[in-house]
């Protein structure tokens, strides 16, 4: 069963959760992307504090494929409960590493075995016995150095970061590891074909969670409050908050903060913090998932016709209801572009890697201060919560945009040109209106924010005209914002088409492998990425382009192929679903069986 | 502070601290409540821009909108008040808050809202104009109406009621306070004692619903407030500026409280001896004017010195909505040692 595997082969670790085996697995992706190797690595966990099987998959692929594989080459097998249908999500010829202690009711027969001694590899070791049930995670992380070629000084440089260079704590890990590491040598002759080799010339790559990066894509946008109360997936934006605050966001000298966080009671109450702030004058956002955004949806109707302006970051997973807490999904779609009752139109935002989580964290604050406005960006436990190699993190190329804000000073001047203000009044026919901000101290800035119905000078009106004339008028402000957001991308495949995939969001990764499979199959399809709602012109004209074109997306109905064929009724036939959810990510395995079936049947 | 010259403490006239027209019925308390406001902002000589006003949802939110034109205000959400103002205050902490709310919003959809906002100290004047009705739903109970009250519509009300100032006191409010729009004079100097206070004031106002809720037996009547009130003191605000002469009060008979800003306030004795910085004295007095049927009014209990939320955050002297953009994002050098920390 000798093959060759050189830097593309999937390793998945079935533990048991709250077992400790965080460090181990964090250590083995850190060093496979520290030799230069295109590395993700996604927890596949419980909602569930102890005891529940969990499983980390790494997968390590050259050309930077980072989607979920349905199958593993290798699965280090560490929990009895789940071991049978461990061993059938291995390919054939593949190969189970397994905790001597765990039986195997029948041998299989498609694949090679290595059977760990652990508890004999430990007892070599010197440690604290309380310390034996974590470090015993690091027994694997030793055998796969060996089998797979992890360089064992990357491993100690990723030990090293992870416990920031404690000798105490690095030092019995890697005791575990280079015993480990000894046993293989002496025990494991044979060569399964399974090879890491690091590129000749390598450059500067991150491994990061989409939710570290959003955080920082915010605190880097000049956030200055945010409001959140804990929910999976979405916790980690506002701890990552918390973490980084003190040394990037703190005048130490003056010891002044310039962003505060708060833990609100509910979700009700964090996005009412971010509604107040925003109108307050501070860039405010709120970090949750799909329950949570249920619960904000009449705030947010209140902040898209009051006119404030404010992010929501929902990471989603799988709904409705409580759902699958800890899997993910792209099914919030429908929802956060309709949100509220009454009639809206809320800007979304599609982020489909880490690198523009980063991104649109600053961008965001960016337009919603300029439009005035609520804006939702939609990421998801896929992203948010796993880990992808990228580029670092670029430095923002704009300046902080705050929008129409006037002081006194541009107050007084407006009012002593003779223009007439009002809060909602359209002074300067684009339909954004100036704002003033509580603490503006001019006798005439203030005004009465609120809900009902208002005339342009935020005072209270049933006047059928003044309801119809402000909620166009939000309309087209909201239209205006289109050229602003992050335009959809468009890859052109190898030869003329009239074959189109269009995706958004983390369902890239595997899209991307997809479409490069296709192409080179002769299969020749064009591909668009959505990175924004309302849609802009170029989507429209991808689809003129395109008689077929395949919505991929991780969800039951093609929440975004509705969307596209309400927008484009005219080419509403043109639109072939490939979605489904069942609390995984879609692999690319899965997306190119439905469209090449699909494509064979001549659709 | 680059905005002063637009203010002037002393130039102002009560005019400048009024509202639109008041469109509640003639007669409501309420409408007495933001006079009393009104009175009490202009005599304390703080200009109007300097405060900012939050409502929530129902005839005491409306009333928002009938006091201080010339400050910010934002009428929200049902039972959301509380949460708007937490989030908007962060902005510019020198800005004194008013939160109005009813009882409908704050004890039945918004507890959980007023208790937070209580515990976590946020300063704000926090006004319940409570008369046990929801009005413009047109006269159903609210969570405050005492058991037993009928309502043409509604017949009896088969629940035991929410007593907001106990809710307070149970969350950690620092100061808690229960008036009666009928006595005026009251209400005034509570106001000013509550917008030095520098924390969640939290007054439960007795205010009438006169269309629906005002007949003779009903606990949140003018009549039966006129003939039920009962003080636990006379209480005088003193601005920081002026002198407390004794003289005014007979010796022995007062006790006096003094807030951070300097102010204090005086409370003289009436009947019965009452200790207003007495958590347990105060929770006493709500369960034996419960018993009683007593409505007890006055400031109920006060901590000047309890922590407020900004003590909590390291908040700058300049507003927070002022900060320059160029300290809002830290520098190139910082983002390449963090892209370093996930190589």
């Amino acid at each position: 069963m000798q093959q060759n595997k050189i830097n593309d082969f999937g390793i998945t670790i079935s533990t048991v959760n709250g077992s400790g085996s965080a460090t181990a697995n964090n250590t083995i992706h850190k060093a496979i992307s520290k030799m230069g190797i295109p590395v993700s690595a996604r927890n596949i966990f419980p909602s569930n504090i102890q005891g529940l099987p969990t499983w980390y998959s790494i997968r390590v692929n050259e050309k930077g494929y980072l989607g979920r594989l349905e199958k593993d080459d290798i699965l280090v097998c560490l929990n009895q409960a789940v071991v049978q249908d461990d061993i059938d999500r291995i390919v054939d010829g593949g190969l189970l590493i397994i905790d001597d202690k765990i039986k195997i009711d029948t041998k299989p027969t498609h694949l090679s075995i290595i059977q760990l001694p652990i508890d004999d590899i430990l007892s070599c070791c010197d440690m604290p016995g309380n310390l034996k049930t974590y470090l015993a995670n690091m027994v694997y992380v030793g055998v796969l150095a060996k089998v797979i070629g992890v360089n064992l000084d990357r491993i100690t440089e990723a030990l090293n970061q992870h416990f920031n260079n404690r000798t105490k704590a690095i030092e019995p890990n890697m005791e575990v590891v280079n015993a480990a590491f000894k046993w293989a040598n002496e025990n494991i002759g044979k060569d399964y074909g399974y090879a890491l080799v690091s590129p000749d010339s390598m450059k500067e790559r991150i491994v990061v969670d989409g939710n570290t990066a959003a955080a920082l894509g915010a605190l880097y946008g000049g956030l200055q409050h945010a409001a959140w109360y804990p929910i999976t997936p979405a916790t980690g934006i506002a701890e990552t908050l918390n973490e980084y605050i003190p040394s990037i966001r703190f005048d130490n000298e003056k010891h002044e903060t310039t962003c505060v966080v708060v833990q609100a009671e509910d979700e009700l109450a964090s996005i009412g913090m971010v509604v107040g702030a925003g109108w307050a004058g501070l860039r405010s956002m709120t970090a949750t998932s799909g329950p949570g955004l249920c619960l904000m949806a009449e705030f947010l109707g209140l902040a898209y016709f009051a006119e404030v302006p404010l992010v929501v970051w929902d990471v989603q997973r799988v709904g409705p209801s409580t759902g699958l807490p800890t899997r993910t999904s792209q099914g919030d779609l429908a929802f956060a572009y309709n949100l509220s009752h009454g009639d809206t139109d809320f800007i979304i935002l599609l982020p489909g890697s880490v690198k523009e989580c980063f991104e649109f964290g600053w961008k965001s604050l960016d337009i919603a201060e300029k439009y005035q406005t609520p804006v939702v960006i939609l990421s998801d436990l896929e992203l948010g919560m796993n880990f992808w190699v990228s580029d670092p993190f670029d430095y923002p190329d704009k300046e902080i945009e705050r929008g129409k804000v006037m002081w006194e000073k541009e107050l007084d001047e407006l009012i002593k040109k003779g223009v007439e203000w009002g809060r909602y009044l359209d002074v300067d026919k684009d339909n954004i209106p100036r704002r003033t901000v509580p603490g503006n101290l001019h006798p005439k800035a203030s005004y009465f924010a609120r809900g009902t119905g208002h005339d342009p000078f935020a005072h209270y009106s049933e006047d059928p005209d003044d309801w119809k004339e402000n909620l166009d008028r939000l309309k087209r402000k909201i239209k205006g914002a289109v050229d602003d957001l992050p335009d959809s991308i468009e890859k052109k495949g190898r030869g003329e088409t009239s074959i189109g995939i269009i995706s958004f969001g983390s369902s890239d990764m595997a899209v991307t492998e997809v479409f490069d499979e296709l192409n080179e199959r002769g299969m020749f399809c064009d591909y668009l990425r959505i990175r924004s709602l309302p849609l802009g012109a170029e989507v429209r004209s991808f689809i003129e382009k395109h008689s077929t074109n395949f919505v991929v997306e991780c969800n039951r109905d093609g929440q975004m192929k509705r969307i596209l064929s309400m927008e484009y009724p005219e080419f509403a036939h043109r639109h072939i679903p490939v979605s489904k959810i069942d609390g995984l990510s879609l692999s690319a395995e899965w997306i190119n069986t439905q469209i090449s079936e699909q494509i064979k049947e001549g659709k | 502070m680059a905005a002063t010259p637009f203010v002037s403490a002393t130039s102002f006239t009560r005019d400048d601290y009024k509202g639109r027209p008041s469109t509640l019925c003639r007669g409501c308390g309420h409408n007495s409540i933001s006079n009393m406001i009104i009175s009490a902002c202009y005599e304390l000589e703080i200009p109007p821009e300097k405060f900012v006003k939050f409502s929530g949802i129902g005839c005491s939110s409306k009333s928002a909108a009938y006091f201080l034109e010339r400050s910010f205000g934002f009428n929200g959400l049902h039972g959301r008040m509380p949460s708007l103002a937490e989030g908007a205050l962060f902005a510019d902490t020198s800005l004194k808050g008013f939160g109005i709310s009813g009882d409908g919003d704050t004890a039945n959809i918004g507890l959980s809202q007023f208790k937070h906002i209580a515990r976590r100290n946020v300063p704000l004047v926090y006004i319940v104009e409570n008369n046990g009705v929801y009005g413009l739903t047109k006269g159903q109970f609210s969570a405050t109406a005492e058991k037993g009250l009928k309502l043409k519509r509604q017949g009896e009300n088969p629940y035991l009621p929410v007593d907001i100032a106990m809710e307070a006191i149970a969350a950690n409010a620092s100061f808690v306070a229960r008036s009666f729009a009928g006595d005026p004079k009251q209400v005034k100097e509570l106001l000013k004692a509550a917008i030095s206070h520098e924390g969640t004031a939290v007054l439960d106002i007795i205010s009438p619903c006169v269309t629906f809720n005002n007949q003779d037996y009903s606990l949140h009547s003018y009549s039966w407030g006129k003939g039920h009130e009962s003080p636990l003191h006379e209480l005088s605000f003193i601005p920081p500026r002026d002198e407390i002469t004794i003289d005014d009060f007979e010796r022995g008979t007062t006790k006096e409280v003094t807030m951070h800003d300097g102010s204090v306030i005086v409370f003289k004795k009436l009947e019965r001896e009452y200790d207003p910085t007495n958590r347990t004295e105060a929770i006493r007095m709500l369960e034996e004017a419960i018993r009683r049927n007593w409505l007890i009014t006055g400031l109920l209990y006060v901590d000047p010195n309890t922590p407020n939320i900004y003590e909590m955050y390291s908040m700058g002297k300049e507003p927070l909505n002022r900060t320059p953009i160029e300290k809002l994002r830290p520098d190139r050098n910082s983002l390449r040692y963090i892209n370093h920390s996930f190589s």
